[in-house]
């Protein structure tokens, strides 16, 4: 009698166990959940851009998903400079009609201060751990790991989709130029 | 059954015994709980953190009232409406920063207390983890409620400080963003932080000080020579009013009276800082708005995170994280890194008395390093300082075990 108790109370014990386990994992996962971003939140993401509107060599920052997206355009020196100097920096850069664009993501690839632009030496420095970057935002001083990231972009006409891949960004994915944010 | 006397009268003494235990409960917990003649005023720092937690918690019941956890209206009802509208309202927000800014700087003390009278081993160390769980509590504490003003630090030290979750190389964006709510520190990001500030934290909080009390009760302080007192002993020889010849005294009210004048010096530093000297913890670029496309020229965090900020700082991104995480994780490890059996003072310690010394002076170097911008000199000395600091670490397990009985 005492060991049947004793393998009753054992099952009710794991059975009591069981079922609260999967109660907690659920009731976790609804945690989880709750604190992923809103569908809204996740929706309100694209920007176009006129690219038409943009100045050689003055640089103007525009938003996408609250973050800030530096718009730079090249002009034809800097490009012929970048093509002696560094040619690997060419495949950062977005080309559209017959302007040469730096479009990427205004945050530092370290922990994610926005990098001022110097536009007396064309290059870019961040304040808050001294990285900087060089005019294709490409980095050149550590602590940042990489070049500034770029967004996900579709050329359209005169026009630039920010948020939507098109082949051009695909191809960059796929040689490495930049990471998926 | 227990007995309850029908003619006690209700609320009387004997009432309330008979239901509480009123007499018993005192006993165990203040007049015959049992403290070491031999300490020094740095044995005040618990009580004098508890009457600080009690100060934050009564000025930030009263900030609650007001706060709006919005971004459109989180910084004006701050410095709007509770600095200039609501009666005394600033009186709460300067106890309330001036209060988060101390409770650091004593918990410091008091850290450095029982690494130097060696109070975190031999039946101490669960005082010392729990203790630690703390100081990680208090700092969450410290980062979500210096986000609830949404100034200009209170944004970017959100932007940082979760960036710091994508884990350098492994680029864990979807965790960040699973923190945040979104993209970047939004609405969704400001309501949380203000839920984890105004209760989860509190609360775990409050659940670990009473563990931290309970963890000092069977193996109790330790004293300034590390004396393993016979705590029976010496509490039979002070009730049978051999008051002199005992080593112990009880908590109340006799210890009580010492750290109530320690606390009451205190209050007076304190109030001196709340009426006259607030500024210092009130950042003044937080006193511009937040503003998701300008990042200040220098961010830095408050001054008590400054020395781990600084060990982040001078190395690449991947190292810096694991040194970073080093230096959060590494004084946890104390009990179990001092392999040396001795509980005493560190100065009669050798080797371990230049250590503390090394370490204490390590981490006032490195806040300061952590406050100067990364440039040149100052770069250097960070990066010296902060290989010190990981070196110390290392250093400690070998040293101790080198280390003479006493």
């Amino acid at each position: 009698m005492a060991t049947n108790n004793k393998g009753r109370r054992d099952f009710m014990g794991m059975a009591l166990g069981g079922f609260t386990a999967l109660g907690g994992i659920g009731a976790l996962y609804a945690m989880k959940r709750t604190w992923d971003p809103l569908p809204s939140v996740k929706a309100a993401g694209f920007t176009t851009l006129n690219m038409k509107e943009y100045e050689d060599n003055k640089l103007v920052v525009e938003k996408w998903r609250g973050k800030p997206i530096f718009v730079l355009k090249h002009s034809a020196d800097i490009i012929e400079k970048l093509k002696k100097e560094k040619p690997d920096d060419l495949k950062r850069v977005i080309k559209i009609g017959d302007g040469h664009y730096t479009v990427c993501i205004g945050l530092c690839t370290h922990l994610g201060c926005i990098p001022g632009f110097r536009p007396e030496t064309n290059d870019f420095l961040c304040a808050c751990h001294g990285g900087m970057y060089d005019v294709t935002a490409q980095v050149t001083k550590a602590p940042p790991p990489r070049g500034l990231d770029i967004p996900p972009f579709k050329i359209d006409g005169d026009k630039l989709v920010l948020g939507e891949e098109g082949p051009e960004y695909k191809k960059m994915l796929a040689d490495g130029i930049t990471m998926p944010v | 059954m227990a007995h309850f006397d029908e003619n006690a009268r209700p609320f009387s003494h004997k009432w309330l015994n008979e239901r509480l235990a009123i007499d018993t409960l005192k006993r165990v917990l203040s007049t015959e709980y049992w403290i070491p003649k031999n300490i020094n005023f740095l044995w005040a720092m618990g009580m004098v953190l508890a009457a600080t937690f009690g100060l934050l918690l009564v000025s930030g019941i009263f900030l609650l009232m007001y706060y709006q956890p919005n971004t459109q209206l989180a910084f004006d009802s701050v410095n709007y409406t509770i600095m200039s509208e609501v009666g005394y309202g600033w009186l709460w927000r300067h106890i309330h920063g001036v209060g988060a800014s101390v409770v650091f700087l004593i918990i410091y003390i008091h850290m450095f207390t029982g690494i130097y009278y060696g109070s975190y081993k031999k039946g101490r160390e669960l005082i010392w983890l729990s203790g630690m769980l703390l100081f990680v509590l208090f700092s969450a504490e410290a980062f979500s409620g210096y986000m609830l003003p949404w100034g200009q630090m209170s944004y970017w030290a959100g932007m940082v400080i979760t960036n710091l979750f994508s884990g350098g190389s492994l680029h864990a964006n979807g965790l960040v963003e699973w923190i945040r709510g979104d993209y970047v520190p939004g609405q969704a990001f400001l309501n949380r932080f203000f839920m984890l500030h105004v209760l989860l934290i509190p609360l775990a909080i409050i659940g670990v000080i009473v563990l931290h009390f309970g963890t000092l009760r069977i193996p109790h302080v330790n004293n300034q020579d590390g004396e393993e007192i016979d705590f029976e002993e010496a509490a039979e020889l002070y009730k049978a009013g051999k008051v002199k010849e005992s080593k112990v005294i009880p908590f109340n009210p006799v210890f009580l009276s010492k750290d109530i004048f320690v606390m009451g010096i205190y209050f007076i530093l304190f109030f001196y800082l709340v009426f006259y000297h607030f500024e210092f913890a009130m950042d003044p670029v937080n006193f511009d708005p937040a503003n998701p496309l300008k990042t200040p020229t220098h961010i830095y965090p408050e001054w008590y995170f400054l020395w781990s900020y600084e060990v982040l700082r001078p190395f690449p991104t991947d190292p810096g994280l694991i040194a970073f995480a080093f230096a959060q994780v590494i004084f946890f490890l104390l009990p179990f890194l001092d392999r040396s059996p001795n509980v005493a003072p560190a100065s009669r310690r050798g080797a371990f008395k230049f250590w503390f010394w090394a370490l204490l002076i390590d981490m006032i170097v490195l806040t300061f390093m952590g406050k100067l911008p990364p440039e040149g000199i100052w770069s250097t000395i960070g990066l010296v300082a902060a290989v010190t600091f990981i070196g110390l670490w290392i250093a400690l397990p070998i040293i101790t075990s080198k280390e003479k009985k006493l």
